[in-house]
């Protein structure tokens, strides 16, 4: 479904992403792991078309986007967002991504799983951090699209929406969805993920499904697989930047 | 008895009335030059209706000449029309044209020579050289002609175009009521004393609108003076009183609404000076009262230069100048007092109506603008603002003893 | 684009900044009427406010809203919507929105006087036309200034640096300039500082409105015809058209080449 051929990405003299080549395809859920400036997030990112590949091509379904926008139609994306546009209720803010998104939409089914009802008339910039990630989730997710893309989905979330949420994915990807997450937290990923794709200093270290990667490591749960991975490739200074 | 009495009223009717006679193609008389042969003094000449060509006409009788609607006389080589040299004439309600540049001598389409007591009433002198010429000339009135020179005229040099009412060394004279444009100079003034001007029209005439020389104890009141090179040029005059004129929009480089150079003892009451390049230019003149004067949107209100003594300037209205004062190094002894300036800062806690603090009407901005004419462009920018206050905070260039001490919170007029 | 348009425009007319920058001209238009009474001298000191505030609420307006849409703009561009209709319509927002509070703040006053039927009009009609170009203007350097530094510190800093520049610092040089050169001709060193700038371009056309008079009164033959006759009126409004197009036009380039 996503294709990365050989993807390079440049910030200046930083080589962040480095010949990537990368398939991934649904249906599934695949957890797309690494450490800080790992590159996961400009691989996303290019792949959405905010950051612009330096050489190489992305496909989606077997054509390059770059320099496109209209297959973003079929893409789910949820950001990292903490900063709405402040004067703009939450029901205005569905209506206009309603508008520049049109068809069919599941906005009551995200309004009852976080219990949004009492919210919709009031402005963004006076609600709660853990309301407006419910917002942004509704946002992201409120369309039926094939692919959704997770930036950090659990932050901000309590743990009872969190369970809601992690239903909701479950049953799209019951639904023949293709779903990728990155998050920090390793538990949601081995509760969720059937592949995992390892990111590290801009190349793939891992790319497979998540007993090979527990078997390639010999550990039982994927925190230690991962300790493992960062220590024996001994780019690791002290514990501080085990932190992924 | 009786027809002696008849007789000597008639007699006497017709001393004072005189006689009737009448120009046309069909009557008695067919010419001018025929009728006037006849004339007597006190006699009436009625030219009727119809175009004349005639050559100089010399008046050396009392007599009256009237035209009616469209009497029409051309001069026939572009000679001067007539010559009154005679007193007690009075030319009323005729047409007049063709009198052509001449550069050795001023052809008007009226001169009036070495006499007193005539009246030039409501004719229409159109493209003459010089129109309504007045040579040691008393006790005349010139009322409610329409003077048009010829368009061209503001393109021509000086010595191409003349003036519309010329008068030299004149004495008691009325000029009022008269229309006048297209001219060099639309009312030219030598030498003439105790007369007046007023309710004048003197507009697009290339020079002056009205002009001075060495005339004393004039005035002239509530003429429009507009579109001239410059409004009204008065120099080396003394005692003219100058009262509730407008004068707009004389505009042009060295455009002035009024010029004053070498001027004792003037009053200057009651004007309204709009848009005009500058309002007042001055030069060399002293003890001058500028009374109750309206400044508005005028370029520059006042600009003195060169020593001007002894002024008043009181309870004038400086309206939106872009320049309220400019004064040159030498201005002594001039009082400024209850103007309202619209730039004035300050304020009035005794309510008073007059402000707490004196205003300085001099910016450094006009000194740069001096300098560096090109500034002009920098006028209400944010930057010379801040020249001029810091200027005003503690003035280096501009004169601190130029000030008004009593400026009104309102306007005066 | 449109519906970009429209709701950053519901955005920012609800936003506090706007409402106070709205009412600050709503105050100070009907404390002039009131303390003068006299709407020639109401305008011109609307226009000295509207040379100096207009092109600094511009773009501090401009820079912060879009450091605070940053991240709602990288939303956008998760869908499936062009980058240019993204900034335009973010864009035309904001400036819809500054002009708007320039039109109710200062045109609800001064049209509840009267001034539609007085004889400064047209001089009423230029000085809001010039207060939403200069809006235009400067909010435009803004979206510019702060698509080049993602530093929010710096982006603002550079946004009042550039008013600073513009409204004050290039008349200081410009003045300079035209001191120490004095002795030579001016006028076409004198027209191109004014086509450099838009805040000098602005007011020489309130100038030609305001102070005829004395423009009449320069005797340079370049300079005198470009203020005094329509060529000049032509020229300048074409300078401050390109002053919208050319940052529009660079502000698509940096757009289409910038990561998120």
């Amino acid at each position: 479904m996503i294709s990365f051929q050989n993807l390079n990405k440049y910030y200046k003299k930083n080589h962040v992403i480095k010949g990537i080549t990368l398939s991934i395809n649904g249906p599934g859920i695949v957890a797309l792991l690494g450490p800080n400036g790992s590159g996961k997030t400009t691989l996303l990112k290019s792949f959405l078309g905010m950051v612009l590949p330096s050489s190489g091509d992305i496909l989606f379904n077997g054509e390059s986007v770059l320099k496109q926008y209209s297959y973003r139609k079929q893409i789910s994306y949820l950001s990292q967002i903490s900063r709405f546009p402040d004067n703009l209720t939450v029901n205005e803010l569905i209506s206009f991504m309603k508008e520049i998104k049109p068809g069919k939409t599941r906005e009551h089914q995200f309004i009852q799983m976080f219990n949004l009802q009492q919210e919709l008339e009031k402005k963004m910039g006076s609600l709660s951090g853990g309301t407006r990630q419910k917002v942004n989730i509704t946002l992201a997710l409120m369309h039926d699209d094939p692919l959704i893309i997770l930036d950090e989905p659990s932050t901000g979330l309590d743990p009872l929406s969190l369970k809601e949420l992690k239903k909701f994915i479950t049953e799209e990807r019951e639904r023949g969805k293709l779903i990728v997450i990155t998050t920090h937290i390793l538990s949601l990923a081995e509760a969720l993920a059937d592949d995992i794709i390892f990111l590290l200093e801009g190349h793939v270290f891992f790319n497979g499904s998540m007993s090979a990667l527990l078997n390639d490591q010999g550990e039982i749960n994927l925190e230690n697989a991962i300790a493992h991975i960062l220590k024996s490739t001994k780019k690791v200074k002290d514990a501080e930047d085990i932190k992924i | 008895m009786k027809i002696l009495c008849i007789a000597i009223s008639f007699l006497s009717w017709t001393s004072i009335f005189g006689n009737r006679i009448e120009v046309c193609p069909t009557c008695a008389f067919t010419t001018i030059e025929e009728a006037y042969k006849s004339c007597e003094n006190g006699d009436t000449l009625e030219i009727k209706a119809g175009i004349y060509k005639i050559p100089n006409w010399k008046i050396q009788k009392s007599i009256v000449v009237r035209g009616e609607k469209n009497t029409h006389l051309i001069s026939q080589s572009g000679e001067e029309i007539i010559t009154v040299e005679k007193s007690n004439v009075t030319i009323q309600n005729i047409s007049f044209s063709g009198v052509v540049t001449n550069y050795l001598k001023e052809n008007a389409a009226i001169r009036v020579k070495r006499c007193k007591n005539v009246n030039i009433l409501n004719n229409t002198i159109i493209d003459c050289f010089f129109a309504i010429y007045l040579e040691r000339t008393k006790h005349t009135k010139v009322y409610g002609n329409t003077i048009n020179g010829n368009k061209n005229n503001i393109d021509r040099t000086e010595a191409e175009s003349g003036n519309g009412i010329h008068a030299w060394h004149c004495d008691s004279i009325l000029i009022a009521q008269n229309d006048i444009m297209h001219h060099r100079d639309g009312i030219y003034l030598e030498f003439v004393n105790n007369s007046e001007m007023n309710d004048n029209r003197s507009h697009d005439n290339s020079r002056y609108g009205l002009h001075y020389m060495f005339s004393n104890d004039d005035s002239y009141r509530r003429n429009i003076i507009e579109h001239n090179g410059v409004g009204v040029a008065v120099m080396f005059s003394r005692r003219i009183i100058m009262t509730e004129n407008t004068f707009a929009h004389n505009w042009g480089h060295a455009a002035y609404g009024l010029l004053l150079k070498e001027i004792y003892d003037a009053e200057i009451s009651d004007n309204k000076f709009t848009e005009n390049t500058v309002a007042i230019f001055v030069e060399g003149s002293n003890r001058i009262n500028y009374l109750r004067n309206s400044f508005r949107k005028n370029g520059w209100a006042i600009k003195f230069s060169g020593g001007c003594e002894s002024n008043k300037i009181s309870n004038n209205d400086f309206l939106y100048n872009s320049i309220d004062l400019v004064v040159s190094s030498q201005l002594n002894n001039n009082t400024f007092n209850g103007n309202y300036w619209s730039e004035y800062t300050g304020y009035d806690l005794d309510n008073n109506k007059i402000g707490d603090v004196p205003h300085y009407p001099v910016k450094l901005y006009s000194y740069i603008h001096n300098q560096v004419p090109e500034s002009v462009v920098l006028m209400r920018s944010l930057f010379v603002d801040i020249l001029n206050f810091a200027e005003k905070v503690s003035p280096i260039f501009t004169p601190k003893d130029v000030k008004d001490d009593a400026p009104k919170m309102n306007s005066n007029l | 684009m449109l519906k970009i348009l429209k709701y950053s425009f519901y955005e920012m007319i609800r936003s506090r900044w706007i409402f106070i920058y709205s009412g600050f001209y709503l105050i100070a238009s009907m404390a002039l009427l009131l303390l003068s009474n006299d709407i020639s001298k109401v305008l011109i000191s609307l226009t000295n406010i509207i040379i100096i505030l207009t092109p600094l609420i511009g773009i501090l307006f401009g820079t912060i809203y879009y450091y605070n849409s940053k991240e709602f703009i990288q939303l956008l561009m998760a869908q499936a919507l062009s980058r240019w209709s993204i900034f335009t319509g973010m864009y035309l927002g904001l400036a819809a929105a500054l002009c708007i509070s320039i039109l109710i703040g200062i045109g609800i006053p001064l049209i509840a006087y009267g001034v539609l039927g007085s004889a400064e009009l047209s001089l009423f009609l230029l000085l809001i036309t010039m207060a939403c170009v200069l809006s235009i203007v400067f909010s435009l350097m803004a979206f510019l200034i702060a698509l080049k530094f993602d530093d929010k510190v710096k982006g603002l800093s550079i946004s009042i640096f550039v008013w600073l520049f513009f409204a004050i610092i290039y008349d200081g040089i410009f003045l300079l300039l035209l001191l120490g050169f004095k002795e030579y001709p001016l006028d076409k060193l004198t027209i191109s500082m004014i086509v450099l700038n838009p805040i000098d371009l602005a007011r020489i056309l309130i100038l030609m409105k305001l102070d005829m008079s004395a423009m009449m009164g320069y005797t340079g033959a370049v300079l005198s015809k470009f203020l005094g006759k329509n060529i000049g009126m032509i020229i300048i409004s074409f300078s401050l058209l390109l002053w919208v197009i050319l940052p529009l036009w660079t502000i698509r380039r940096v757009s289409m080449k910038k990561d998120f």
